[in-house]
């Protein structure tokens, strides 16, 4: 395990600017609707409010829902110490971490899930069976992307997966397989992000709705950690993104901090794009473009293995 | 028999007995006919004539049948589906008790729901999802009750009432000096459709003819209306299913018609315009110049904003399929408007029933055969064209004249029947007149009345999370449900 200080300020950065990315997603899904919306640091304000205020509670609700806010905040918190800047390592890292990652994003969703179902409401509870019915499909399409990039690199941490040895993949017969990776994680991100095709962060129709209506319930300082922590999961989905296409550079440290930044607001413009140029699925569909994300993954790591 | 905007002296409608009225009524109906009204007038305790409003649409006549029941009578719904709103609504106000209707419950009070249960299904799968009345957005308050097995909806009712105000109770006795006002708020975003079906109303019944001028106006009024609110729809649909760019669009044209009808009418809802013998406000050249020229924008632009969501796969995509009601479940269940004629249903007043402008307007119904939300969606879209031409017709060629004469008081001991084609289908008002020519009963029947019925039918067996779209293909008044 190492500890350095590019790491800890990379992460830190990521901390910091993590709500930034709705503020951009927001920013630019108006201006492509015609409209100029909301300042882009419209959700730090919205963060610090939420936590100026008090939270209310249902006399229904128990412990599970009054913890799960600091769970899930927690679990999601520590997974980004996990992810790296490209090749210059992460803030601790060791064999077979990315059992941990993946281990602590389901437990950030079990967490929300058990909360959902704590107030007893009819929506929540809905809430909760879809984002278990998402979660089932797009968990396996998630793993197999680490088997991919384990099979790639013969890494078996996060750190060491997106490090010098994806660099010297690019050039060899694994590349398709890194791109189909790619693809693969972008349907995932939206998925997992509850964004437009799989969600809608927008709606006010509870009915439809899987994240936010799972987080009806909560208020104040509650809904603040909860929306932080979506802001969080965002980022280390869209860091992955990155860093996987960012392997193929190698160069100084400013330089790729600097790539790394761009692509990170790139990426929340896709996604604003995403979800300007379409209308959301219908719920039934869901599970197929799930589906779609799965087999990419899996075609990924079957050439993986294949080209090894 | 009558034609729409005409009166009739109330003795001149034979009456008949309950068999012969209930055995015409289902042979009406067998043949084609819509039943469009069917309201009772009390006459001492329990007594009351009941009178059917039957629509014959090739014919463009009207056929009213006259009974009298005591305080019960056998229950027409199990034959005749589309009067079960109507047997529901006089058992609620008048104690009338239809023996045999299949769901007897009262439509608008639910002071007590111990006495009204709603319709519920037992087993393990089964869970029930109360939506309402306090809804998440800016709308009216409703109660929807889902029986779900997992994401699919098996049974949906619908519970209004919360916005009753006793319209129709308000009017007896009348027309009073707040008439008019009530009746324009009817249902707010049809104000001038209701406006026209209560002036029509009244200038039957004092048989007053309207000017040209006048009859054009109100015309062009009506389809301002329909343009804006359809308009306004496509955008609130587009925003339903996370489409925002043809949403944020669409709200703005609606602004620019809203602003059409100001410059028309003095008021963006069309408020204070339409009044029996006429209307309150002519146009000059200067202003028949600047609405010609913004309604040729905004019709490009209409199309260029209608283009944005039909040319989206993932929105057409979404809409197909979704909230299917039959030609033969609209006809059963009495359906009007945007949504019988997206089931190939033609129902359109302004083609089988025309009243003043639209008597030589010669247009025809636009409809749709796909049965779904993306039929409701390109009907208006279609009509939104429709509407532009015609008002296009108009400020071509607007006749000249006055636009207002006085109308003589009302004729005793009469019965009108007035129809209009609101933007969301069709309107109904029926009025009776008493000795001193005074109202005696007034029955006002929103197309959202016979709509309901159409988002519960449309929405067996399909997944809860299309309810939001479904229901806003239909876009259905809650007050004028509720009056």
């Amino acid at each position: 395990m190492t500890l350095d200080a590019s790491a800890i300020i990379f992460t830190a950065t990521g901390f910091i600017f993590a709500p930034l990315l709705f503020g951009i997603i927001n920013k630019t899904k108006a201006f492509v609707g015609g409209r100029t919306g909301a300042p882009f640091l419209q959700p730090y304000f919205d963060l610090i409010k939420l936590m100026q205020k008090g939270g209310v509670y249902s006399v229904t609700t128990g412990w599970i829902f009054t913890s799960a806010p600091a769970v899930v905040l927690a679990s999601v918190g520590v997974v980004m110490l996990l992810v790296p800047l490209a090749t210059s390592g992460a803030v601790f890292s060791f064999n077979g971490d990315i059992f941990l990652f993946a281990g602590l994003l389901a437990f950030a969703r079990l967490a929300m899930i058990l909360a959902a179902m704590d107030t007893g409401s009819a929506f929540e509870g809905m809430g909760a069976s879809r984002e278990a019915m998402i979660s089932a499909i797009s968990e396996p399409g998630l793993l197999l992307m680490w088997v991919a990039l384990a099979v790639i690199t013969g890494q078996f941490s996060v750190e060491g997966m997106l490090g010098g040895d994806l660099n010297f993949a690019w050039s060899s017969a694994a590349g398709p397989a890194i791109v189909l990776l790619l693809v693969a994680l972008f349907l995932l991100m939206l998925a997992e992000n509850a964004r437009i095709p799989v969600d809608d962060p927008t709606t006010h129709l509870e009915l439809t709705m899987v994240h936010e209506v799972m987080i009806l319930d909560h208020s104040g300082p509650d809904l603040g950690f909860l929306t932080y922590a979506a802001a969080l999961k965002l980022w280390i989905f869209a860091a992955l993104l990155v860093n996987i296409v960012l392997s193929i550079y190698d160069g100084p440290l400013w330089a790729t901090a600097t790539i790394f930044g761009v692509g990170m607001v790139l990426t929340a413009i896709a996604v604003a794009l995403v979800e300007s140029t379409m209308a959301r699925l219908r719920m039934i569909q869901v599970p197929e473009l799930l589906t779609i994300a799965v087999g990419l993954s899996a075609m990924s790591a079957a050439i993986a293995l294949g080209v090894r | 028999m009558l034609k729409n905007g005409q009166s009739i002296p109330l003795d001149s409608i034979p009456e008949s007995s309950f068999e012969q009225f209930r055995s015409a009524l289902l042979a009406e109906v067998s043949g084609g006919a819509r039943v469009v009204n069917f309201s009772a007038q009390p006459i001492g305790e329990v007594r009351a004539i009941l009178f059917a409003v039957l629509a014959d649409d090739a014919q463009g006549s009207l056929r009213v049948l006259k009974t009298r029941v005591d305080d019960s009578y056998p229950s027409l719904t199990p034959d005749c589906p589309q009067v079960h709103m109507f047997e529901r609504e006089m058992w609620e106000n008048l104690g009338l008790t239809p023996v045999g209707h299949p769901w007897l419950k009262s439509v608008r009070s639910h002071d007590d729901p111990a006495n009204h249960p709603f319709f519920t299904m037992v087993g393990q799968d089964v869970h029930e999802v109360a939506v309402g009345p306090v809804h998440a957005g800016v709308i009216e308050p409703g109660h929807f009750r889902f029986q779900c097995t997992g994401e699919v909806v098996q049974h949906l009712e619908v519970q209004m009432g919360y916005q009753h105000r006793g319209v129709e109770s308000a009017m007896v006795g009348g027309p009073h000096k707040r008439t008019m006002s009530q009746i324009e708020t009817v249902a707010g975003d049809t104000t001038i459709g209701h406006a026209i079906a209560y002036c029509e109303a009244i200038e039957a019944l004092s048989g007053t003819q309207v000017p040209e001028r006048a009859q054009a106006l109100r015309a062009l009024a009506l389809e301002l209306e329909r343009l804006a609110n359809h308009v306004g729809d496509l955008g609130a649909i587009a925003n339903d299913i996370g489409y925002l760019p043809p949403a944020a669009f669409c709200g703005r044209l609606r602004g620019d018609l809203l602003n059409v009808t100001t410059t028309l009418t003095g008021s963006r809802m069309g408020r204070s315009f339409v009044r029996p013998g006429g209307v309150t406000q002519d146009i000059d050249d200067a202003m028949l110049t600047e609405l010609r020229a913004t309604l040729d924008t905004a019709r490009s632009q209409c199309v260029d904003a209608t283009g944005l969501l039909f040319d989206s796969r993932s929105s057409v995509a979404r809409m197909t399929g979704t909230g299917v009601i039959t030609a033969d479940e609209c006809r059963e269940l009495g359906i009007v408007g945007v949504a019988a004629r997206a089931s190939g249903v033609e129902v359109d007043v302004r083609m089988h029933h025309p009243t003043g402008w639209y008597e030589s307007a010669g247009l025809s119904p636009v409809v749709e055969t796909t049965l779904d939300s993306l039929a409701r969606v390109t009907v208006r879209r279609n009509e939104i064209e429709q509407s532009f031409a015609i008002a296009e017709k108009l400020l071509k060629a607007l006749p000249g004249g006055p636009i207002r004469v006085t109308c003589a008081d009302l004729k005793s001991n009469s019965f009108a029947v007035s129809m209009v084609e609101g933007w969301r289908g069709e309107i109904v008002h029926l009025a009776t007149t008493d000795a001193d020519g005074r109202f005696a009963t007034y029955k006002i029947v929103d197309p959202s009345f016979r709509n309901w019925s159409a988002v519960t039918t449309a929405m067996r067996g399909e997944q809860i999370s299309d309810f939001p779209l479904c229901n806003k293909s239909f876009n259905l008044s809650y007050c004028g449900f509720d009056l």
